[in-house]
């Protein structure tokens, strides 16, 4: 099980920002994405962090094929899937689906759910013969512990956690080998993210899933994932396993993080080191020379303005880091709740 | 880890073992008739069918729709009265039993009148309004999703027709191809009349159209289609065609009593339909001379006009309501 199934290599989505109605200037380019390399192994959880506008999103759009790099490449098994097209694209596209954040949008609130979750049967009709489809929806409704008799309403009869339910049954239809998750639980209420993500938790089990999970809730992603990346500005700043990155966090951002996530026990919370950061993220347009985060950190010296911290293993630690001054602190005193 | 696809529930294989037509056993094979009958695939267009056969208002509007096209196609059927020669000892004499609706200044039978002019009314309005529908609502549509130099190059075409005052178009259109001395029939004057408001009014479906589209293109559903491998086509009609139609079908109802109105006023500047063709714009407009005397006259055609617009607005009202699942 130590096959890669994705390999990310440097890879960079810039968005140029353009004035001018007919002859459009190029005055800048906001660095959505810049140098990210991660790998995807099969049937692994790589959770991805980090605040809003860090470039999370843009990621998953980029693994999904729906934007192209500006450079570097995604290797699904070894094939670039952005020179894809024609067949080769659409096979790809049987393999890697997409459940997205925010379930009132991402259902056509004109289709019925049997539609919905046929749809991906009817774009490959090589996946499942005609007559034996409507009875595969009502497996998958089954599955994703919905009633199967409701495949005649349409998505606003449902609640939100059903309706992310069905995005993730229709996600399933085409039985893919890695699933993006873009905020899957974001948009729900506390109690229905735990039904939710102990749905992907069953359904990985049971189909060998692998899942790119991306979150800014640190709980939520701990609570799935073998494997974490944190991201600041488009760039990563530290990788790890669930215990490197939870116990033993080396990068500052890391560490500010997990220092702002709520701990439920009171006796407890006095030992939790806090740390507040000022100012806010700069510009993506014109992010900081040298390290990116140096604008916001306590340990910034002279170097950190000049050399790009690269992210690798540092002395004292056991996993890579994106810092010059990497160090281990412990934030959060206990284990997860057990 | 075991092989997934053993331990699985669900029995659609992986990509690299394709099904081959006719293995996958019927789900419901022992489920009992009643239960399968139940569970029909239903979409959304049955749906809506389901919902407008339950609204008393369809059927009131398309049954009077149906009425005014069955006059259109066979008007000797409602009346034997004759529609274009007049008794002048007859003028402007009022409702009576043996002529329901009276005669007009040319001793002309007003009832057979009204009847005869349905033609010319509802196929200039029903065509002028379908085909303006299809040309700006596929420009729009085209213009919307394509974006880029297609929708600047398409959205300054409209904006060179729309800039065109209708009246003025009109004259020039129609002065050019019928003026006075020429012998059109009533089929071609009827054609170029459809021509000139469809030329002038399709900008501005085009351009509701381009925001309605413009609008849910970047929704989530869209992308989930995209990303799911969605043929742009397969996105237009089942996604955004169903979520962009409402606006159009809501101008389109309204614009078949414009378009009545249009042809009446082309008609009454003597460069729409002349006599001997009847309609109910040219009624409507001959009859404005003698409203303080015979009210009539105005009244019978008026109210013909106000019925199909009416029907036809309420029945876009109820289509538009059954195509939103939220509605029923």
């Amino acid at each position: 099980m130590t096959e890669n199934i994705i390999e990310v290599r440097d890879l960079v989505k810039h968005y140029p920002v353009t004035r001018g109605v007919v002859f459009k200037k190029t005055i800048g380019h906001v660095k959505a994405v810049d140098g990210v390399s991660f790998d995807l192994k099969a049937g692994e959880t790589l959770g991805v962090v980090g605040e809003s506008g860090c470039g999370k999103s843009t990621l998953a759009r980029v693994l999904m094929n729906l934007e192209k790099p500006t450079a570097g490449q995604v290797l699904y098994k070894g094939q670039d899937i952005s020179k894809l097209s024609g067949g080769a694209l659409r096979r790809l596209r049987r393999q890697i689906q997409l459940v997205m954040q925010d379930p009132y949008t991402s259902l056509n609130p004109r289709m019925t759910v049997g539609d919905l979750i046929g749809e991906p049967f009817e774009i490959h009709p090589e996946a499942a013969p005609r007559g034996s489809r409507r009875g595969k929806v009502k497996e998958l409704l089954d599955l994703v512990g919905l009633n199967p008799e409701h495949i005649n309403r349409y998505p606003h009869q449902f609640s939100g956690g059903q309706r992310q339910r069905i995005g993730i049954a229709r996600a399933l239809a085409l039985r893919p080998e890695v699933i993006v998750c873009d905020e899957p639980v974001s948009a729900l209420d506390v109690s229905i993210q735990a039904q939710v993500m102990n749905l992907l938790e069953k359904l990985q089990a049971e189909f060998g899933l692998s899942y790119v999970f991306i979150a800014h809730d640190l709980s939520v992603v701990r609570h799935l994932s073998d494997r974490v990346a944190v991201m600041y500005l488009g760039k990563m700043v530290e990788v790890g396993t669930e215990d490197e990155i939870y116990e033993r966090p080396t990068h500052p951002y890391t560490q500010a993080l997990l220092s702002a996530v709520p701990v439920p026990d009171p006796t407890l919370r006095d030992n939790k080191a806090i740390i507040r950061l000022t100012g806010d993220v700069p510009s993506p347009v014109s992010p900081p020379s040298g390290c990116r985060f140096r604008t916001r950190c306590w340990k910034a010296q002279e170097v950190c303005a000049q050399e790009v911290p690269l992210l690798q293993i540092r002395r004292g630690s056991d996993h890579p880091s994106a810092c010059h001054f990497a160090e281990r602190r412990e934030i959060v005193p206990t284990h997860e709740a057990a | 880890m075991s092989d997934p696809s053993t331990a699985s529930i669900v029995s659609t294989p992986p990509a690299h073992m394709p099904t081959e037509a006719g293995s996958g056993a019927p789900v419901d094979a022992g489920l009992p008739e009643s239960a399968q009958k139940e569970q029909k695939p239903r979409s959304l267009l049955g749906d809506a069918w389901q919902d407008l056969r339950r609204k008393p208002l369809f059927w009131i509007s398309a049954a009077f729709i149906v009425l005014f096209v069955v006059m259109a196609a066979v008007p000797f059927v409602f009346t034997s009265g004759d529609a274009v020669n007049g008794d002048l000892a007859r003028s402007r004499v009022e409702p009576s039993s043996s002529a329901w609706f009276g005669y007009d200044v040319q001793g002309r039978d007003v009832f057979a009148r009204t009847i005869y002019g349905a033609r010319a009314s509802i196929v200039v309005a029903l065509l002028s309004t379908i085909l303006t529908l299809l040309i700006g609502g596929a420009m729009g549509i085209i213009a919307g999703y394509r974006g880029g130099w297609v929708d600047a190059l398409l959205s300054r075409i409209a904006d060179i027709f729309f800039g065109l005052p209708f009246v003025l178009g009109s004259i020039v259109i129609l002065t050019t191809f019928n003026g006075s001395g020429t012998d059109n029939g009533e089929w071609t004057i009827m054609g170029l009349v459809i021509l000139s408001l469809t030329v002038l009014t399709w900008p501005v479906v085009m351009r509701l159209m381009r925001s309605s589209v413009l609008a849910t293109k970047e929704a989530d559903y869209i992308i989930a289609a995209r990303a799911m491998g969605a043929s742009t086509g397969r996105i237009i009609l089942k996604h955004l065609l169903p979520n962009c139609l409402a606006p159009l079908l809501v101008y389109g109802t309204i614009m078949v009593g414009s378009f009545i109105g249009a042809e009446a006023t082309l008609s009454f500047l003597g460069i729409g339909l002349k006599t001997p063709v009847v309609s109910w714009g040219i009624m409507i407009s001959e009859a404005q001379n003698y409203i303080r005397v015979s009210p009539f006259l105005l009244f019978f055609p008026a109210a013909f006009l106000v019925t199909a617009v009416l029907s036809f607005v309420m029945l876009g009202e109820a289509v538009r309501e059954a195509l939103d699942p939220k509605l029923r």
